[in-house]
């Protein structure tokens, strides 16, 4: 009896052990599938002497997250949404990090004809028009909000959810597998295209398009707003993503091709 | 005189109990789904010996031995019982319930339930086991004896916390001849040493051979209540001699 | 169908290669479910014994709500208990969050009402047989429960494994409180939505065969167990 009860002790003990100071992070799924954080927080972490750990969630749910106190930084990409995380006080400072892009990708026949669409937005209106189905995250995420705003005075997607345009609520991968079984057109960012093994039929069908870009902030949680969290470390952390960290970014590959392009100002 | 055997000497406690006046049950009445059960039972017992229970299928025999023990409320009438004996009765019941244990085990736990002290257990095993001839059978798995074997193992599991009174419902009934035989020396050698035993039965045999006193119980009432003989050679209540003639009771 | 027999080879491969991660990923599967379902039993038992053993008002609701409790959705338990060790929640000070704790919390709430149900259910089965018996012996209810207990001790494994099944199986409460880090709070079931997401079936099936095959094993362990010391209860 005596071993069980010291093994549950050390369990819930567990938090009062750790080795090095942690630093939780809340980021999406879209970073963490394309296998960027297993590349460079084991860098980091030894730099920093920081035990780094990332909960990947959907960008609305990682805001969600970090205004309730659950973390000690956020890594997400929806602009507007980390703006009013700042001004609201839940967050120190914004910080650009990276980029990358948003692509289109659909099956490889292309009913709806983007191929050949200028434009993002373009593609998005052939789509409607051809009313061929389109996977939608429809979670608030950075990914669902460009594409929202994409779809501004194209089409009104609301009315057409459940028809051709299908809402999944769910992260990007959960979204991939969904658009691959039902043979759909959807919005995905390039990192997690690249790291995607199922892509069934699916290819880019459109992409370059400066309207889709992607950008990544960084924004540590405030102290004063959130006094657990681990400030030291979320500076500590934050400051070597914007310095040493941009190279080990920039570093990171997936079949031969750099998916985050470090943009930090000085 | 022959030599006593060692096994032969059980120290049971107590011993008689003549001062203890008999059970006296008072217009006992329980009604169960509407349906009429007991209709104002009225009997005596003797103090001691054994009294058979006698009577066709619904008379009432197995649920007044259940009220008796304090399993079922009454809902009118009394069952008086001398204070002596109150918490001090067993009942032995048609199909052996016996634990998932082994025989030992058994006696061990209507022990600890009867609250003998821990240093008296092993004694007392052993001396219930002797009396119910089933020391060699101690660390089987109960559940693995005999019919017969079980219900030896029953009624020396109720003796457990020496019961004043020993009540048994038909602990026969599914047993070979050799096997009631023995149950039967076990019955009369209890009543022998003092405990009182009320024995439910539909085998006139085993009356004759066991009872002292006989009560007749039919449709919920006791139609008579006499000594054995008495009772066996020339019933007073019509209903008892119908069915002393195996004529079919209504 | 290539899917699965890639899954297979997949299963086959991480098992044989013992893979350093997929041993991490297992063995602390089986800690935060083994500990739930020990912790679920200290709590569910007694009071599937209790309320197989008393009658009291309003005791009919309470066996129709632990039972119904048995379907409680995994990831509905997750969010409350995640919002009960948010850092703004009543016991964020605790600091169980994303932590193996917090998982061990919310699949001991899933698990609990199954061994409750379960117990009472055979218990009282067990309480039916004894009862008259045991009353005549002079039981109180005390003694009648830990006779049902101990009598009872087989049947009630089963409603153990019951329970692990159903901690190891859940994936929605985990992934809620545990946040699926890496060596830290993954567990077979995360990987699995993980590997999932990333498009990589096979593996995500096979991680899911490696699971099957722990919960057969551990079924087997146990019912054999079960088996031999049945045939030797004296005790």
């Amino acid at each position: 009896m005596r071993p069980v009860v010291f093994a549950l002790l050390s369990f819930l003990a567990a938090p009062a052990l750790a080795q090095d100071p942690v630093v939780l992070v809340q980021s999406t799924t879209s970073t963490q599938n394309s296998g960027l954080y297993g590349y460079i927080l084991p860098i980091a972490s030894e730099a920093l002497g920081l035990d780094i750990r990332v909960v990947a969630v959907g960008t609305g749910q990682a805001l969600g997250n970090a205004g309730r106190c659950d973390g000690d930084m956020l890594i997400v990409h929806a602009r507007t949404a980390e703006e009013a995380f700042v001004a609201a006080g839940f967050g120190t400072v914004r910080y650009d990090l990276m980029y990358n892009d948003f692509v289109l990708v659909g099956p490889q026949s292309d009913p709806a004809g983007v191929a050949g669409a200028a434009s993002a937005t373009e593609a998005l209106a052939r789509i409607a028009r051809a009313r061929v189905p389109f996977a939608s995250r429809g979670d608030d995420s950075g990914t669902h909000q460009k594409e929202l705003s994409l779809w501004q005075g194209i089409a009104d997607v609301t009315a057409a959810s459940g028809s051709w345009y299908r809402e999944t609520g769910s992260g990007m991968g959960a979204t991939l597998n969904v658009a691959v079984g039902m043979r759909a057109y959807t919005l995905t960012d390039r990192a997690t295209w690249l790291a995607f093994e199922n892509r069934g039929d699916l290819v880019i069908l459109n992409q370059g398009d400066p309207a889709l870009f992607n950008q990544y902030g960084v924004i540590p949680i405030d102290p004063v707003r959130c006094p657990n969290v681990n400030a030291d470390g979320a500076t500590a952390f934050t400051d070597w993503l914007l310095n040493d960290g941009q190279a080990v970014i920039a570093a990171f590959e997936a079949n031969g091709q750099q998916l985050f392009f470090p943009n930090a100002s000085d | 005189m022959p030599e006593h055997n060692a096994a032969d000497v059980i120290a049971f406690h107590p011993k008689r109990r003549p001062d203890l006046p008999g059970l006296r049950i008072t217009n006992l009445h329980l009604t169960r789904r509407g349906a009429a059960l007991l209709k104002g039972v009225d009997l005596a017992l003797s103090p001691a010996g054994i009294t058979a229970l006698l009577g066709p299928n619904g008379a009432g025999k197995s649920l007044l031995l259940r009220v008796i023990a304090g399993l079922i409320a009454p809902d009118r009438g009394t069952v008086q019982i001398p204070r002596a004996m109150q918490g001090r009765i067993g009942l032995v019941l048609q199909r052996p319930v016996l634990l998932r244990r082994s025989v030992r085990a058994n006696l061990r736990h209507a022990l600890a339930l009867a609250r003998v002290p821990r240093r008296d257990r092993g004694d007392r095993i052993t001396e219930l086991l002797a009396l119910g001839h089933l020391e060699g059978l101690a660390d089987r798995p109960a559940r693995h004896l005999s019919g017969g074997e079980q219900q030896r193992l029953s009624i020396i599991r109720a003796l457990a916390a020496n019961p004043l009174l020993l009540m048994l419902d038909e602990p026969t009934a599914h047993l070979d001849p050799q096997a009631t035989h023995a149950i039967e020396a076990l019955v009369e050698r209890i009543a022998t040493e003092g405990t009182k035993v009320i024995l439910v039965t539909h085998d006139i045999g085993q009356v004759q051979r066991l009872a002292d006193e006989v009560a007749f119980l039919h449709q919920g009432r006791c139609h008579e209540r006499a000594e054995k003989a008495a009772f066996l050679s020339t019933p007073e209540s019509a209903a008892a001699r119908a069915y002393l003639n195996g004529k079919l009771l209504l | 169908m290539p899917t699965f027999s890639d899954s297979i080879l997949s299963a086959l491969g991480l098992i044989l290669s013992a893979d350093g991660d997929l041993l991490e990923i297992v063995a602390l599967s089986l800690r935060v479910s083994l500990t739930a379902v020990m912790l679920a039993t200290v709590i569910g038992l007694p009071l599937g014994a209790a309320l197989a053993v008393y009658r009291f008002p309003g005791r009919g609701a309470l066996v129709v709500l632990v039972n119904a409790l048995m379907g409680l959705p995994p990831v509905v338990v997750g969010l409350v208990v995640y919002l009960t060790f948010s850092a703004s929640g009543p016991l964020g000070v605790l600091g169980f969050l994303y932590t193996p704790a917090a998982m061990i919390v919310a699949q001991t709430v899933l698990v609990t009402p199954i061994i409750a149900a379960l117990s009472r259910s055979t218990l009282g089965d067990l309480l039916g047989e004894y009862d008259e018996t045991l009353r005549v012996l002079g039981a109180n209810r005390l003694d009648v429960i830990g006779t049902l207990l101990w009598d009872g001790r087989f049947s009630l494994a089963t409603a153990l494994l019951a329970g692990l099944g159903r901690a190891l199986a859940e994936v929605g409460a985990v992934m809620l409180v545990g946040g699926n880090i890496d060596h830290v709070t993954r567990v077979m079931t995360t990987a699995i939505a993980l590997e999932t997401s990333r498009g990589a079936l096979p593996l995500a099936l096979g991680l899911g065969i490696v699971l099957l095959l722990i919960t057969l094993v551990l079924n087997a362990v146990v019912l054999g167990l079960r088996g031999r010391l049945e045939a030797h209860a004296h005790a």
